[in-house]
């Protein structure tokens, strides 16, 4: 794969994929190089870098808004955010340690593969908190939708489609988001050794209080190998203090909660963000999607598999399962135990050969698929970018013009 | 005399009457299709009331399954469908023409599945927004996005438009609060997009449907997250002696990091007419009145509202009243949603949308009055604040002649200053007819183009609301080419 001048700006980018259409030269989409692996294995001739595409182009704090550039990094954005005290909603977390790679996440890179944290649950996805993005086609014609403001119903909302194509549908340029004041402080309820269902009981209990939790988290094997169950209250002192004090009484049926106010719940929060607990395990990585209480139930029918590691984040409505790499990785009983219950499954870590060899996202209805299909045919006609990533590349046929 | 166009209807359609009619019938049941020009009169509007057209036929099913029916029929008669849920637009989402059929959800009204412990609720497109809330009530919970007309609004209009309300600072929008929609497509194939879970298997194509304007699909049910209440919440009025003033103290408990779920101004006009009809006991002298409210228990409103006070005396306002008992709360609320109501028993009015980066507020208010003097007309503002949502309503006479006129084009030169200070045409009503030829202010060719081109792929003949959104001249070979019969 030949490596295409780093563009410096939009139009020059806009060119190269200009070029690119004209003759039908299939290209993979490069940030900062950490999530390359994330998805199908992209079989492209180049490689186009929107790392010169960064910097911030507008932050307006009183408004809560910033507006970025494709290739800026996350830690410029988080930097520039917590010196105006403010944060991105969304939490996104950096899959560097788990994918094995090196570098910085960027904004776009995010962005395109659609990546919520634990504040999730709370603050919304990714796709809640973007609000503009301005992207080239497949074509190499400039688009932008949405804009800079939090409350936008101008036309179709392209953005969240946008967000989580992996760079299918287009190459993001340029991005806005909603941010949030930084909570002034943090508290962590813990409970330790819970089953796994009476742990996603307790998350559950937390969720429906009115106590406004911000994380609900569970491991089996916590830092001391124990199973912790973790839930997040943030905002000011008192209230803080109030709300964790109610969270106990709510919490007493599943046992006695510590509550942590120390530096050290940044540190668990991001364990559970980056997925932390899976960077040294060896295998496969799943992603699985579903209603919070059915999370227990789904890991409970999978235990022919072997699963080495489990973490739930959002209530129990995110697991995330190690299993060794062999034959399908678990993919038709975990896609099969999925599917009873309802939900998706992501193959998010796997050798080469395994993410060309079983569908990384969840097949979908056939409906759905062709609506998919069809919607990549009329973005990207020549199927130059990304190729593969999200569907192997023969799928897609491109219609005579 | 109405001045937004829409396309002449296609005779060889109308002539074939009998014939859709009857195919509705054996759709959906004869006792679901109106016919009679008396009944479909009910449908010839929405509430953009100056555009009127009853259609050719209204079908009101029952089920999912007779909704696809339709679909196909309508599809394979090549007849557009205009799909309604209560009627409620304010942008002409649900203004029919007289080639088309109405396709109303609003017997589609059950509750299909309430799951607290997952935190949502399946229902019919059909409930109002409303009784969604009130469903789950008695467990303490309620469904976030909270229009004006909460009462009467569909949940298929609020997908259809991705509506907005008081309290989507803290909580969201409609997008941001659906899980999930069951949807027939134009080809009458019933889909399931997105469900009770947080993350899409590929595109997000739930994402693209919210908002969609009932152009893409009929969506007959949808998954909605639902909240437990808070212990409580209490608003504070604070009154100032000019926008600029009441605009600046908004920026400013935005940047002390204070989250309030909902920040709402009213300017001069607008706080007489709602005192007057409400009696919510708003200071009269003021020319800018905030309404800012907070959640939680006694001690965490304490709190906040401490904060919110300290930043507003940096300001100096004339009045600031915290409410002092659920009454007193009610009434601030009841005078704020009965605005649009309240304004309409002194005027004819127009609503504007427009939403603004908040750092250009104190500038539009003026250059907003400006605008309206040099037309002869007066502006009264009602707006979520805290995200800069305007609702500009131009006052006119509707039996002097030309004032609508008058009043439309001060409305887009309105919109006009929104979109070129960096704001947008539309924050929560939709585009319908009403802003359809202005979409090119905001969006270029090429812009429009892919927007057109997701509609392509869900709707490939067009019959689905096809007048909407987009400028006529934008959409005209799509709307006719894709039907080669029709074309003239």
């Amino acid at each position: 794969m030949a490596k295409l001048e780093t563009a410096t700006d939009e139009a020059m980018l806009a060119e190269q994929v200009r070029q690119a259409f004209k003759t039908r030269t299939s290209l993979e989409i490069m940030g900062g190089g950490t999530k390359l692996t994330f998805g199908r294995p992209v079989e492209a001739e180049n490689q186009l870098s929107v790392g010169g595409l960064s910097g911030i182009t507008l932050y307006e704090p009183a408004a809560l808004t910033i507006v970025a550039k494709t290739g800026t990094t996350l830690k410029e954005i988080n930097e520039t955010l917590a010196a105006e005290c403010q944060q991105l909603p969304f939490e996104p977390a950096n899959y560097a340690g788990l994918l094995g790679s090196k570098g910085e996440p960027t904004i776009g890179g995010t962005i395109a593969c659609g990546i919520s944290g634990p504040r999730r649950i709370q603050a919304g996805a990714a796709r809640d908190s973007l609000i503009g993005v301005r992207f080239v086609t497949g074509e190499g014609e400039v688009v932008k939708n949405g804009g800079r403001v939090m409350k936008n119903v101008t036309g179709y909302d392209l953005v969240k489609l946008m967000c989580g194509s992996h760079g299918t549908l287009g190459v993001l340029t340029e991005l806005s988001f909603k941010v949030l004041p930084n909570p002034e402080t943090t508290a962590v309820l813990l409970l330790t050794g819970l089953s796994d269902e009476a742990a996603i009981n307790a998350l559950s209990a937390a969720l429906t209080s009115s106590y406004d939790v911000t994380g609900a988290a569970h491991t089996s094997r916590g830092l001391d190998g124990e199973p912790v169950t973790m839930v997040r209250i943030q905002g000011f002192r008192k209230s803080v203090k109030y709300r964790s004090e109610k969270l106990r009484e709510v919490l007493a049926q599943f046992g006695p909660a510590d509550i942590e106010t120390s530096a050290r719940t940044k540190a668990g929060w991001k364990w559970v963000r980056d997925v932390e607990g899976f960077a040294k395990e060896k295998g496969a990585v799943w992603r699985i999607s579903c209603k919070p209480t059915d999370g227990p139930k789904i890991v409970a029918d999978l235990q022919s598999l072997d699963i080495s590691n489990v973490l739930y984040d959002w209530g129990g409505g995110l697991i995330w399962l190690a299993v060794p790499e062999a034959g399908d990785c678990g993919a038709s009983e975990i896609r099969r135990a999925v599917s009873n219950h309802g939900g998706y499954a992501t193959l998010v870590r796997a050798s080469v050969e395994t993410r060309r060899k079983i569908p990384v996202f969840h097949p979908q209805a056939p409906a759905l698929e062709k609506i998919s299909r069809d919607l990549r045919q009329k973005f990207d006609p020549a199927g130059i970018l990304n190729p593969g990533r999200m569907a192997p590349a023969e799928a897609l046929e491109l219609e005579e013009s | 005399m109405s001045t937004i166009e829409m396309p002449a209807p296609d005779r060889s359609i109308i002539e074939r009457r009998g014939e859709i009619i009857a195919a509705l019938a054996e759709a959906a049941g004869e006792e679901n299709v109106i016919s009679d020009p008396a009944e479909t009169l009910a449908y010839e509007c929405d509430a953009l009331a100056a555009y009127r057209c009853p259609p050719l036929a209204v079908v009101l099913p029952h089920t999912t399954q007779q909704v696809a029916n339709i679909m196909k029929t309508c599809s394979r008669l090549g007849v557009p469908v205009i799909p309604r849920g209560s009627g409620t637009s304010l942008s002409g989402g649900a203004l029919p023409t007289a080639d088309a059929v109405v396709l109303g959800v609003s017997r589609l009204n059950r509750i299909l599945e309430t799951n607290y412990d997952n935190r949502f609720i399946r229902v019919q497109s059909g409930m109002t927004n409303l009784s969604v809330s009130d469903a789950v009530s008695a467990e303490d919970f309620f469904y976030a996005p909270d229009p004006s007309s909460q009462l009467a609004c569909a949940i298929a209009g609020n997908v259809a438009m991705n509506s907005g309300g008081a309290h989507c600072l803290k909580y969201g929008v409609t997008t941001n609060n659906l899980l999930g929609v069951t949807m027939v497509t134009t080809a009458g194939e019933i889909v399931e997009v997105g469900g009770p879970w947080c993350d899409p298997a590929g595109y997000d194509l739930l994402g693209v449907i919210c908002g969609s304007e009932g152009q893409f699909g009929i969506v007959t049910e949808a998954v909605l997250r639902i909240l437990k209440k808070p212990e409580g919440a209490r608003p504070i009025l604070l009154g100032f002696n000019s926008s600029e003033v009441a605009g600046a103290c908004v920026a400013d408990v935005i940047k002390a990091g204070v989250l309030p779920v909902a920040m709402e101004f009213m300017d001069g006009p607008a706080i007489i007419a709602c005192e007057n009809f409400a009696q919510a006991g708003y200071p009269t002298d003021v020319d800018a009145l905030l309404i800012i409210e907070v959640e939680g228990s006694d001690s965490e409103i304490d709190e906040q509202l401490a904060k919110i006070k300290k930043i507003a005396k940096q300001h100096k306002p004339e009045v600031m009243r915290e409410s002092e008992s659920a009454v007193q709360s009610d009434l601030i609320w009841k005078g704020r949603k009965a605005a649009f109501g309240a304004m309409g028993q002194i005027s004819d009015y127009m609503c504007m949308d427009g939403t603004i980066p908040t750092s250009q507020l104190p500038f539009v208010l003026g250059r907003m009055s400006e605008m309206a003097k040099s037309y002869g007309l007066a502006v009264a503002n009602v707006f979520h604040a805290g995200d800069g949502n305007l609702h500009p309503l131009i006052l006119f006479d509707a039996n002097k002649p030309g004032d609508q006129e008058k009043c439309e084009a001060l409305g887009y030169d309105i919109l006009k200053l929104c979109v070129e200070v960096g704001g947008c045409l539309t924050g929560e009503h939709g585009v319908g007819i009403e802003k359809r030829d202005l979409m090119d202010c905001q969006y270029t060719e090429a812009d429009m183009e892919m927007q057109m081109r997701v509609k392509d792929v869900f709707d490939p003949a067009w019959i689905l609301n096809p007048a909407k959104v987009f400028p006529m001249e934008t959409s005209h070979s799509r709307r006719t080419h894709n039907q080669p019969e029709k074309a003239a």
